[in-house]
């Protein structure tokens, strides 16, 4: 188990233990972290797993693949650290960490 | 007549176990699950039924049906694996089934009278013409990337989360307002007094077009999808693309006055106002014209409709949400899934395909069935039964995925969401009377009429 902490747009942190392997977005929608969805069920194809991941932690979540690109091209509040949470899975790397949600 | 949904549970009545009987007893390769007359009389379901168990991936020849040779994809994960790959399933090719007859219309705005997209075809639905030109209708929701990006992106904040949450007072006001108007004991149609008038007033907002003239928006919208006949919306072809012309003058006329003022989010100023305004042809601007009209309306208005309908079906969960108003989203969610306000969406392949063991040739058109994935027992479980406390109502395909995916859906759920909890809020029962008015038609899933009454109002 690792702690991961989302920071949902009322500004609210979550902060949660969350599976080593599962997608960050499949432990957002386990705690039924409001903004995170999973419409697709994690397949990079709704965009609504959208979350904001601060540069620091990029070498250890990786960059987007071409399917997330697709996606992200047509959300809202797309920036340099827009990741499909779907697309990321957890690893004893990635405790600590913290993202912001997007609302889609 | 009166025809009902056929819901496995509570049993078929003798006409309806005669005409699944029927069906079953076809010619496999007869079967043309996108016949209109189907979904009219609401025999669809098991058409897919039958194909989803003995022929999920099913080719209709041209002589078997009247809109041309097409594919149909009857199961989940064929319908996503190709809503999810534009590179092979172009959305190119128009996204109905839906062929209008062959021949010219008569019209100097010239373009294919299946109005939401376009190509030439010939008679038997061959693609004849894939080249763009100008005078061929090419919507946001019928092109590829990279211009989708660039139609899409000029509209999307539209519907940002912060501009929903602007308009969400405003929607409950005017909920409110059409609810406090309705008769109590009395009979009347929800349709036209609930559901439509409600999308219409929303439908005006996206437009910033005079809300007293918001009829004038919902007519255009019914035109662009109806078949036209005997007792529709228009009843002749030509009738239709009078219509539709009016709509584009009025749309073109909105664009300029919309370009020479302020930047504003409603639909025709951010096209008016995109950095690309200036490429964006004429048949491209009403393509986008009519998708973005049509898209939020019917689709929503029928989902509206639909709840009612499903929960007066199954009362037991019409129990639960009266029971526990916090089922509202889920609700929704489902009762999107449970009726599939739009049936299918159309792609043609780009090259030589292989899906579910079948070889699709370059060219060929494939529908991909939304109505009948959703009812995909190996996904949904109890798929014909309607479940508002279901554990993952989200995950349906009426909204499609991929790069198309719905621009839309969360307005879509925040007026489902304000029209039930100001219902509950006030009445404790809709009561349908009889049986809906289901519309004749393949593409849009929904009613055309549906008495309810209002027993009495929350003591
Ligand atoms: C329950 C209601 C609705 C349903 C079931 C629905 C369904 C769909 C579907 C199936 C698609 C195509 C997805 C694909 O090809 O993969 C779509 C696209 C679209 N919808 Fe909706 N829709 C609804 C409400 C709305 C609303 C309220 C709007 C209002 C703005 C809207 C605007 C659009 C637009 C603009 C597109 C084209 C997106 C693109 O091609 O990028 N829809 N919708
Ligand atoms: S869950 Fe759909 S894109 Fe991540």
């Amino acid at each position: 188990m690792v702690k991961v902490t989302f920071v949902t747009q009322d500004g609210a942190a979550h902060e949660v233990e969350a599976e080593v392997g599962w997608k960050l977005m499949e432990v957002a929608v386990n705690e039924s972290i409001p903004g995170i969805y999973g419409d697709c069920g994690g397949q990079a194809q709704c965009a609504t797993c959208h979350v904001h991941v601060p540069p620091e932690w990029r070498p250890i979540t990786g960059e987007r693949n071409a399917a997330e690109q697709a996606m992200l091209a047509n959300a809202y509040d797309v920036t340099e650290d827009s990741r499909l949470s779907c697309q990321i899975i957890v690893s004893e790397e990635l405790d600590g960490v913290t993202v912001d949600v997007v609302d889609s | 007549m009166t025809i009902s949904v056929p819901i496995p549970s509570l049993g078929l009545t003798e006409d309806q176990r005669a005409a699944r009987e029927r069906i079953y007893a076809a010619p496999l390769a007869e079967l043309d699950p996108g016949d209109p007359e189907s979904f009219g009389a609401q025999q669809m379901y098991w058409k897919f039924e039958r194909l989803r168990a003995e022929d999920p991936v099913h080719f209709t020849a041209a002589e078997h049906s009247e809109q041309g040779a097409y594919w149909s994809l009857t199961k989940w994960d064929d319908i996503m694996a190709a809503d999810t790959d534009h590179e092979t399933f172009s959305a190119d090719a128009g996204i109905t089934l839906h062929r209008p007859p062959a021949g010219p219309v008569e019209s100097d705005i010239n373009y294919e009278a299946n109005a939401l997209g376009g190509q030439l075809r010939s008679e038997d639905g061959q693609i004849v013409q894939r080249e763009r030109q100008d005078g061929l209708i090419q919507s946001l929701l019928s092109m590829d990337p990279p211009q989708h990006e660039v139609h899409r992106g000029a509209v999307v904040d539209g519907v940002s989360p912060a501009n929903l949450k602007a308009m969400e007072p405003l929607i409950r006001e005017r909920a409110g307002a059409i609810l406090d108007a309705l008769p109590i004991g009395e009979e009347f149609d929800f349709v036209e007094h609930v559901s439509r008038d409600l999308t219409a007033m929303t439908l005006a907002t996206l437009f910033d077009y005079p809300q007293e003239k918001r009829g004038k928006l919902t007519f255009w919208s019914d035109v662009m999808t109806a078949i036209p006949g005997p007792g529709a919306v228009v009843e002749t072809e030509e009738e239709r693309m009078l219509a539709i012309r009016e709509f584009f003058e009025a749309f073109a006329g909105m664009f300029q006055q919309r370009a020479s003022q302020e930047p504003r989010v409603d639909f025709v100023s951010l096209l008016a106002h995109s950095p690309h305004a200036q490429d964006f042809t004429f048949a491209e601007l009403q393509g986008d014209g009519i998708v973005l009209l049509v898209g939020g309306n019917d689709t929503t208005r029928n989902t509206i409709t639909g709840s009612v309908y499903a929960l007066n079906k199954w009362p037991g969960e019409y129990a639960k949400l009266r029971a526990n108003p916090a089922l509202i989203p889920s609700m929704v969610s489902e009762t999107i899934r449970w009726q599939t306000p739009l049936t299918h969406m159309m792609r043609v392949a780009t090259k030589d395909t292989e899906l579910g063991g079948k070889r699709i040739a370059k060219g060929d058109r494939v529908a991909l069935w939304y109505v009948s994935g959703n009812r995909d027992e190996d996904k949904v479980e109890n798929a014909n039964e309607y479940v508002i406390d279901r554990k993952n109502p989200r995950q349906h395909l009426s909204f499609g995925f991929g790069i198309h995916r719905c621009l839309g859906n969360r307005l879509a759920e925040l007026q489902l969401r304000i029209i039930w909890e100001e219902m509950l809020a006030r009445f404790p029962e809709i009561t349908v009377v009889g049986e809906p008015t289901f519309s004749h038609n393949n593409f849009i899933k929904g009613y055309d009429r549906m008495t309810v009454v209002i027993p009495r109002r929350n003591g």
